[in-house]
Parts: C-alpha cells; structure tokens; sequence
C-alpha cells in the first residue's frame, strides 16, 4: 500500500500537481481569459472532436478486427495480429510523416481521394486519420482475451431459439463486449487527446481550423508563457478527467446490467 | 617539503595531460545548420589539434530556434548557442541569466559571423510567374511558409514581407498589415519548423512558393538535382542574421571557456568563411562574398534594426500573444 502510494504520487501525482498549480500565478482572471480566447476555444474542439469521432470508429473497426483475429483462421493471421501493435511501437512522427506522405495529394491514397473531392492531408479530416492510426490498437488489445473468453454456447443457444445473426450479435454478443468496448475506445480516446508527434505533420496547423491543442501549448511554451500553457494544459486535463470518469460510470452501468 | 613539491608536480602534470586528452563542446543550433556545422566542426577540430594537442569534439543539438533557447534555459548544457535570432539568445540571458545582456558586442558584427536572407523557391518554370512579394498574393496561389511563432526563419520570413510593404513607394504600417495578413490567406499549411516546410514543399508537392532561408533554398535545390525547382529573388528581402553565443555559466562549469571561444572566433577566419560560403550562407569576409557572388546575389537587404527597431521590439509587437500575428488569425478578419 506505502509502496503503491509512492509510486503512484512520484510517477503520476506529483507532476499533475505542479500542471495545475501553475495556471493561477497571475489570477483567475488571466486564466480565465486564457482558456475562452476563440483560438484556444477552437483548438480545444478539434482536439476532442477529432478524437471523438477516431475512437468511435476505432469502437467499430476495432471490434471487427478483434473479432475476426479470434474467430478465423486464415494464412498470415500471425502477421496481421503483429501489425495491430505496430501503431504503439512506431515513433509517432514517423507515423505521421508516413501519413502526410500517403494522403497527401500526390500521395497513392491521397491523389485519387483529391480527385473524388475529398482532401484529407492538411485538414482536420488528416488529424482524424492520424489519430485513428494511433488509437487502433488500444481497441483490439482490450477486446482480444475477453473475446476469446467468449464461449461459443449461448450463441448457438440463441441459434436454435430461431433468432437471426443480427438479433444474436445485437442481444447477446454486444452485451457481454459492451464495458470492455467501451474502455477500449476510452482509452484510445485518451490517447488521441494527447497525440502530438503525428498529428503535428499531417494537419496543417492552421489557427482556427486545424491547429491542435497540444500544439497550442508548444506555441505557448515558445513564447515564455508557461502560465498560458498550463492553462490549457489543466483544461485538457479536466475534460479528459470527466470523459474517463463518465465511461467508466458508464461501464459500471452496463456491467451492473448484464 | 620536497615531498609537497613533488605531488604538486605530479598533480599539475597529471592534470595538464589530461586536459591534452579529450574536450567536448555541445553546440545548440537551429534546424537547418545541420550541413554547415558538420563541415565546421570537422575543420575547427583538425585546428585545434594542430594549435594545441587537444582533440575536440564538438556534439550537436539541432532543433527549432525558439525550442533550443527554452532548452538552453530549462537547463540543456549548451556551451554554445547558434541560433536562428538574436531575440532567442537574449531570452537565455534575460531570463536564465547564463549569459551578460550585452553579448552580442563580444564578437564582431553583433555576434552573427554569417548571414542570410528570404528567397523564394518555385517549381521549375515558374508556372506563377513569381517575381516579386506581390506576386505572392495572387488569387489562387498557395505559399507555404511556417508558423512564425514555432519557427525562427518563418520570423524572418514574415518580416521581409512587412518590411518590403512598410518600405515600398506608398507604403505605410497599416499597408504591411493588410499585405502580410493577405499573404497568410494562402498559406494552406503552417508547419512548425523550417525544415517541415521545405519538406512539404518539395516532398508533398503543395504549395507553389516556398518561403525559404538562402541557404535552405539552394539546399533544396541541389538535393533536387537541380530541375526540379528554381529560386526567385525579390526586389528586395531583410539581412537576416543568426547570432551565435557562449553560454558563460555552463563554459565555466565545464572548464571549456578557451575552447568554446576559440571556436566561435574560428567562424570568423577565412577558412570558415569560405565553408560557410560553401554550405550557402553569406560569409561577412566581403573578399569571400564577392568571390562567391553568382550564388548570393546583390539585393537590397532590409535590416531588423532600421525598419523594426531590433528584436526585442519585433517580437513584442508582431510575435507576442495578442501580437499583429495572432491578429491576422483573429476570426472575422
């Protein structure tokens, strides 16, 4: 417990503390005025829009290639399970200028996608795509072992009860994946909110449309203004607080349900 | 006492010869110094084993202007500091105090032994017909340049432009203000460093000007073989000049003070100038210019002190929060 305790105070605590000291050296006033300046307004939007939006695809997609690294066999499947990770092990600016490369418009993706009118590198639609990429593993990780947990009964239970697959994926697979679905997409979206390194070269960090927080708060910092910068920083960190404390509510609910 | 003598010997040449053994010196640069420095330390450390024994190496430490000097202040053991501006520099002295106020009058010319300018790269051809900074407001026409408040050439960039719109026939502040403010309309990506800008630039294929350092440009264009890009020069640009330092506190502390000056004086002689002539930045050594003068062509060059005041001036008003910069940002304008 003492040992806990420590740790936890050195590694996690500690630091937060002196993030959300700092803000009010000059007042609430300044801070205040600080966070609702419409630039850092619309940062903060795009920053948890953006994530939003890639964690609840990450939920979709990301179940779906949980679910067939599980159920299937098929050749390879040892190489696509390992690619899953590789979001975690890549230094993000690497994965970001892999990104800007291949959606840029004359990137292999990037070129036909202008053609068809949709531009993704350098626009808040790139920071979608880039944080994606880095929350993807956050959701099949987390739903791997309880899908392999799954056992396969009930499913055939509720196949000889006449229900179709749909009604059987509806009422009784999703209830059981619910709370591990949502931390997984949680925690993916945690991950975006703080993404830096990748998005950096992929948005196009316009003031106003796609310049995210993070970047917002290395602006701050170049300008000596680490008070201006924990400002923000405490607000991300709020709402990050309150997403996460709501998901896990969340989760205990439909737990607590089942 | 004779046994007192004797140690005091022995202690004085054990130390003499261990300081004929290895120096190192940490050179915190900017982004783009990474050819030119290269060149400079191989050179600079052959000299100083010829001149006294000692091998030097010299580490570096490239990153953006503004991030370095943070760096520097937060406590990176820099022994010298050549960044992109003279403002980055002050802030080490002003607010770490690791350095006196006035250390630009300890080297000559105010500490930039080098200097460079803004030009323009466009693709090959010129398909806007890009010859002058007006020709960058064109409706339709996208330049890329990066964001002036992460990246220290993009704050000489942005200043030639007010610069050439201040002093123009007709010209006024509140001219440079539209004129800058409508050239940060076509600017369809800011990135953070001068290094990303070239790269999305030539790699990415967006933009069709590139808002670039001298030196950057020709990098540019010699990586390209040559047929790829081509540089325009306007009628006129700002005389931009990267100032290098000794960080005294950390010279003293690392016992590296003759070295570290010695390297910074070293920049001066002719033979860095001609290197540094050689990675494409404008030599002081006007005999060296001239020799070099197909590559750096003679244009009227705007400095900092006459149209800005200096860069304490500049940075408080185009470049601080709430600045002209941010102004030009501000929705509804």
């Amino acid at each position: 417990m003492g040992f806990t305790l420590f740790y936890l105070s050195a590694i996690v605590l500690i630091p937060l503390a002196a993030l959300i000291i700092r803000p009010w050296e000059p007042g609430f006033a300044d801070f205040w005025k600080e966070i609702t300046a419409p630039r850092v307004l619309a940062a903060l939007k795009l920053s948890f829009g953006a994530s939003a939006i890639a964690a609840a695809i990450n939920g979709v997609f990301g179940l779906i290639v949980a679910w067939v690294l599980v159920r299937y066999r098929f050749p390879g499947k040892k190489i696509v399970d390992a690619l899953v990770d590789l979001p975690f092990a890549l230094p993000t600016a690497v994965a970001g200028i892999a990104l800007s490369a291949l959606y840029a418009s004359n990137g292999w993706l990037g070129g036909p996608l202008e053609k068809a009118g949709i531009k993704i590198a350098y626009t808040p639609r790139g920071v979608i795509v880039a944080l994606i990429f880095i929350g993807l593993p956050f959701v099949v990780r987390t739903l791997q072992p309880v899908l392999s947990d799954l056992s396969r009964d009930s499913e055939e239970a509720a196949a000889t009860l006449g229900a179709t697959r749909f009604q059987t994926f509806r009422r009784v697979i999703l209830p059981t994946l619910a709370p591990t679905l949502l931390t997984g997409t949680a925690m993916a979206f945690a991950r975006a909110v703080g993404e830096y390194g990748s998005v950096i070269f992929i948005a196009g960090n316009l003031p106003m449309v796609s310049e995210i927080t993070p970047l917002l708060i290395i602006i701050k910092l170049q300008e000596y203004d680490y008070a201006g910068a924990a400002a923000i920083g405490v607000v991300m960190l709020a709402v990050s607080f309150v997403f996460l404390f709501a998901l896990n509510a969340l989760q205990a609910m439909v737990s607590a349900r089942r | 006492m004779k046994k007192i003598i004797a140690t005091t010997l022995s202690v004085l040449l054990s130390a003499t010869t261990a300081q004929a053994a290895n120096v190192t010196l940490l050179n915190v640069s900017y982004d783009p110094t990474r050819e030119l420095y290269k060149d400079i330390n191989n050179a600079f450390a052959a000299q100083w084993k010829q001149k006294t024994g000692d091998t030097v190496t010299v580490n570096m430490s490239h990153n953006g202007s503004g991030a370095q000097s943070r760096a520097i202040i937060d406590g990176l053991d820099a022994d010298v500091a050549t960044l992109a501006l003279a403002y980055d520099i002050d802030a080490i002295a002003s607010k770490a105090k690791l350095l006196p106020g006035d250390w630009q009058k300890r080297l000559p010319q105010g500490s930039t032994p080098y200097t460079s300018t803004i030009v323009f790269l466009v693709r090959k051809g010129n398909p806007w017909k890009v010859k002058d900074w007006p020709d960058l407001i064109k409706p339709g026409i996208h330049v890329v340049t990066p964001n002036p408040k992460t990246s220290g050439g993009a704050r000489w960039s942005y200043l030639a432009a007010w610069a050439y719109a201040e002093k123009a026939a007709g010209g006024s502040k509140e001219k440079a203000k539209e004129f800058v403010a409508q050239l940060y309309k076509h600017v369809p990506v800011l990135d953070t460093g001068a290094r990303g800008a070239t790269t999305t630039f030539a790699q990415r294929g967006i933009g069709d000007v590139l808002l670039s350092w001298e030196n950057e440009a020709h990098l540019a264009l010699a990586e390209a073989g040559g047929d790829k890009y081509q540089i325009v020069y306007p009628s006129n640009s700002i005389l931009a000049e990267p100032p290098v330092a000794m960080i005294d506190k950390n010279v003293d502390r690392h016992k590296t003070r003759a070295v570290a000056e010695a390297y910074l004086q070293f920049l001066y002689t002719p033979q860095a100038q001609e290197i540094e002539a050689k990675d494409y930045y404008r030599p002081r050594d006007q005999s060296i210019l001239k020799a070099h003068r197909a590559q750096f062509p003679d244009l009227p060059l705007y400095t900092i002190d006459d149209v800005f005041g200096g860069w304490t001036k500049a940075q408080q008003v185009h470049f601080s929060d709430g600045g002209m910069f941010d102004q030009i940002y501000k929705p509804g304008q």
